[in-house]
């Protein structure tokens, strides 16, 4: 199937045209007139789309570092994944769409790094997951107050602790009330908290109890009995979509380890497209540049480098929006960057080319013996970028070097650009001159 | 051909010319870091109408900010840094900066570092550094079958390292340019740059030497450079068309982080012919003298 140039050639064509389809934004089609009617669309057939990060989208990121100090380092992963899932429920409740939660553990430092796109203000970021989700039960200061006719909205300043927080819940669920059928949430306390729960239901019988979480009240029911057996149901006339609301924050409530804010960043979506815009026309002028500087420099075989540079322009950018790879702002400065070194194999050949051909070789002999010989520069250069970008990405998470979305956006799209102008500076462009390219020799 | 090799004493002459400042530059005022490095608090604020530098800070006092500074950036907003801050504080510095100026800013970065994580990533580029320039080292040995080679080429590498630093550390003096985290990429990508075209010329001479040619040594490295230069300067303008377009033309974020590929790419251009070669030659020239006696 491969074993002619012009074979090759078609192979390529046919190549390129597939690329044209998974780049060009299936928009810009439809503008043309040539899009697709909805429904002769193939199902199941990918919509693809280039994923940006959030210093180009808008969002926020943070990184939090857990405090281990009072978990047992046996439990330690386990408090940090489950810590972790909290934070990504209650990050999916408050409905920020995509966001990504992971946990990160280098010797001694637990992190949980959390990406927000969309949400700019980072005080609600932080609101949203940065402090310890602290559940708390409290009781009224002031026993008037905790009269039935009293209407005093309980806050942290009329209030005070009766000493049960979110670290004795095992767990609080939705439930449905035997009677009416109405949903109510169940709530159960592991041991020590059952004891204590029984100790103040006895003592404020009565009387309200509220439930705090983040310091906010949350509600305050009327402690009917004293509760013994560890178990409790708060019934408040909700609905059922209230009720598993309010299970989710009580169960987040139930943060396993104190969390610290040790970086944030957030970017508005105004500086993201403003930088995106920029840099494509940075990114287009220089493409031009080097294009005509490569004719300029080579003449027709600057033309067919010039080919395949468009080529390797479509088959990087298909391959960031397969993979996919996030784009940032650094990450599409590695893909500029990337496009200056891709003629750098041609530039290689061509030069060779041109000394063999100095040396009284027919062209095509030379062409042949150029390829040939510049393979082991073009090979020693690039591997050397390559080791540099793997150090940089730090693919195995090592403790000992950078871990940085920045950092690794720039190495990961650097990479590729190294990799794919292989393929075209030397497959490409090698096909096309066999292909395209007649030179009479003197 | 050109005989590069009489002129050896030129170049060292001007990487000293543009190390010397650099070096003292760095040993005088060092490195400007950014928050990514000592932890703080950076805002980036963009208002409708222009708003004086003065406006901003005395708001940030009000607010009993820690300002470390505050600077017009080219596209018109302000960027103010500062200790690391709570969100109240912040809060309420973007309040009385409303009232003050009778118009909302939009905070279009809002970034916090805290102390932790700036250790860490020093430490880190440093490991990163190491370990890129270790590799380097023994794929070059390695390919050239010669430490020599090696050992040349991590010269000129260093050499290109030690440029990109000291005109930040100038920068950093003259035009409050930062080193960040992109800076820290730069830098480490120029390592591979530098080799990149150091390696077109030792390939040269591996193939001489390969073939035989019975050559004086710094014959063949003049050869070598006469024959190569040309494709590794057409190699580096390519390169530099694409930096110097995202220098002028891409967002303010990727500017400097840009320029700093820039001063290393034209630094690593330069040292693949003038840094690694002759000492490679004089190297050899050594070797040779210390045999004879």
């Amino acid at each position: 199937m491969f074993k002619t140039p012009r074979r090759i050639f078609f192979w390529l064509l046919l190549l390129t045209i597939l690329l044209v389809v998974v780049d060009v934004p299936s928009s810009s089609f439809q503008k043309l007139g040539l899009g697709v009617p909805e429904n002769y669309k193939i199902k199941g057939f990918p919509e693809f789309k280039t994923h940006l990060g959030l210093d180009l989208s808008g969002g926020t990121h943070v990184a939090l570092e857990a405090n281990m100090k009072d978990i047992k380092p046996e439990d330690r992963s386990d408090a940090l994944e489950s810590a972790r899932g909290v934070i990504e429920r209650r990050i999916n409740f408050f409905g920020v769409s995509e966001p990504i939660v992971q946990s990160s553990r280098s010797n001694n430092s637990y992190r949980i790094i959390v990406e927000m796109p969309g949400v700019t203000d980072t005080a609600r970021a932080e609101a949203l997951i940065g402090q310890t989700a602290q559940l708390e039960f409290r009781e009224y200061l002031n026993d008037k107050d905790a009269t039935p006719g009293a209407l005093t909205f309980p806050t942290v300043k009329t209030t005070k602790p009766v000493g049960l927080t979110g670290k004795d819940l095992r767990r609080a669920q939705v439930t449905f009330n035997t009677q009416n059928g109405t949903p109510e949430v169940a709530l159960e306390f592991n041991a020590s908290g059952a004891k204590i729960f029984s100790d103040v239901t006895a003592r404020l019988v009565g009387k309200p109890l509220a439930i705090f979480l983040d310091n906010m009240p949350i509600m305050w029911p009327r402690v009917n009995t004293a509760i013994t057996d560890g178990r409790a149901v708060i019934t408040g006339g909700f609905n059922q979509e209230e009720a598993k609301t309010l299970a989710m924050q009580l169960n987040a409530g139930a943060l396993p380890v104190p969390v610290t804010v040790v970086e944030k960043r957030s970017v508005g979506a105004t500086l993201g497209t403003e930088s995106v815009v920029k840099s494509v026309r940075a990114g287009l002028v220089g493409l031009a540049i080097v294009a005509v500087f490569m004719i300029a420099q080579y003449g027709r075989l600057g033309i067919l480098a010039d080919l395949a540079l468009v080529l390797y322009g479509l088959l990087t950018f298909a391959i960031f929006r397969l993979i996919p790879v996030t784009l940032t702002l650094p990450g599409i400065a590695g893909f500029i960057l990337s496009i200056g070194m891709a003629v750098d194999s041609n530039i290689l050949i061509f030069e060779r080319y041109k000394e063999e051909k100095r040396a009284g070789r027919p062209w095509k002999v030379a062409m042949e013996l150029g390829f040939g010989k510049a393979w082991d520069s073009i090979r020693d250069a690039n591997f050397t970028t390559l080791i540099t970008c793997l150090v940089l990405f730090n693919p195995g998470n090592w403790s000992l070097l950078p871990i940085s979305g920045l950092v690794r956006g720039f190495a990961i799209t650097l990479f590729i650009g190294v990799l794919v102008s292989l393929f075209t500076g030397i497959v490409v462009t090698r096909t096309l001159i066999r292909v395209l390219y007649k030179e009479k020799d003197i | 051909m050109i005989r590069f090799s009489k002129y050896i004493w030129f170049y060292f002459i001007i990487s000293s010319l543009v190390l010397i400042p650099g070096m003292v530059a760095l040993a005088r005022f060092g490195l400007r870091p950014a928050i990514d490095f000592t932890g703080g608090t950076l805002l980036e604020l963009q208002f409708k109408t222009d708003i004086a530098q003065p406006t901003v800070e005395a708001a940030a006092r009000n607010a009993g900010l820690a300002l470390v500074s505050v600077q017009k950036t080219r596209t018109g907003t302000i960027i103010a840094r500062m200790k690391p801050e709570t969100n109240e504080k912040i809060d309420a510095f973007g309040a009385g900066l409303a009232s003050i100026s009778s118009q909302s800013a939009e905070v279009v970065r809002n970034e916090t570092v805290g102390p932790i994580l700036g250790k860490e990533l020093l430490m880190k580029t440093v490991a990163a550094a190491a370990v890129a320039i270790l590799a380097i080292l023994l794929y070059v040995a390695y390919a050239f079958k010669n430490i020599k080679f090696g050992v040349s080429a991590v010269a000129a590498l260093i050499h290109d390292l030690l440029v990109v630093l000291g005109s930040f550390a100038l920068l950093g003096h003259f035009l409050n340019v930062e080193v960040d985290t992109l800076f820290v990429t730069a830098f480490l990508t120029t390592m591979s740059f530098s080799v990149h075209d150091t390696i077109v010329v030792f390939d040269r001479i591996r193939e001489m030497l390969k073939r035989g040619e019975r050559l004086p040594f710094e014959s063949l490295c003049d050869r070598a450079l006469t024959e190569t230069i040309g494709r590794s300067l057409t190699n580096s303008l390519t390169i530099i068309f694409m930096l110097l377009a995202l220098v002028l033309l891409g967002g303010s974020t990727t500017q400097w982080f840009a320029v700093a590929l820039l001063i290393g790419t034209v630094s690593g251009t330069y040292s693949s012919d003038f840094v690694a070669t002759p000492l490679l030659i004089l190297w050899e020239k050594w070797e040779k003298r210390k045999k004879n006696f």
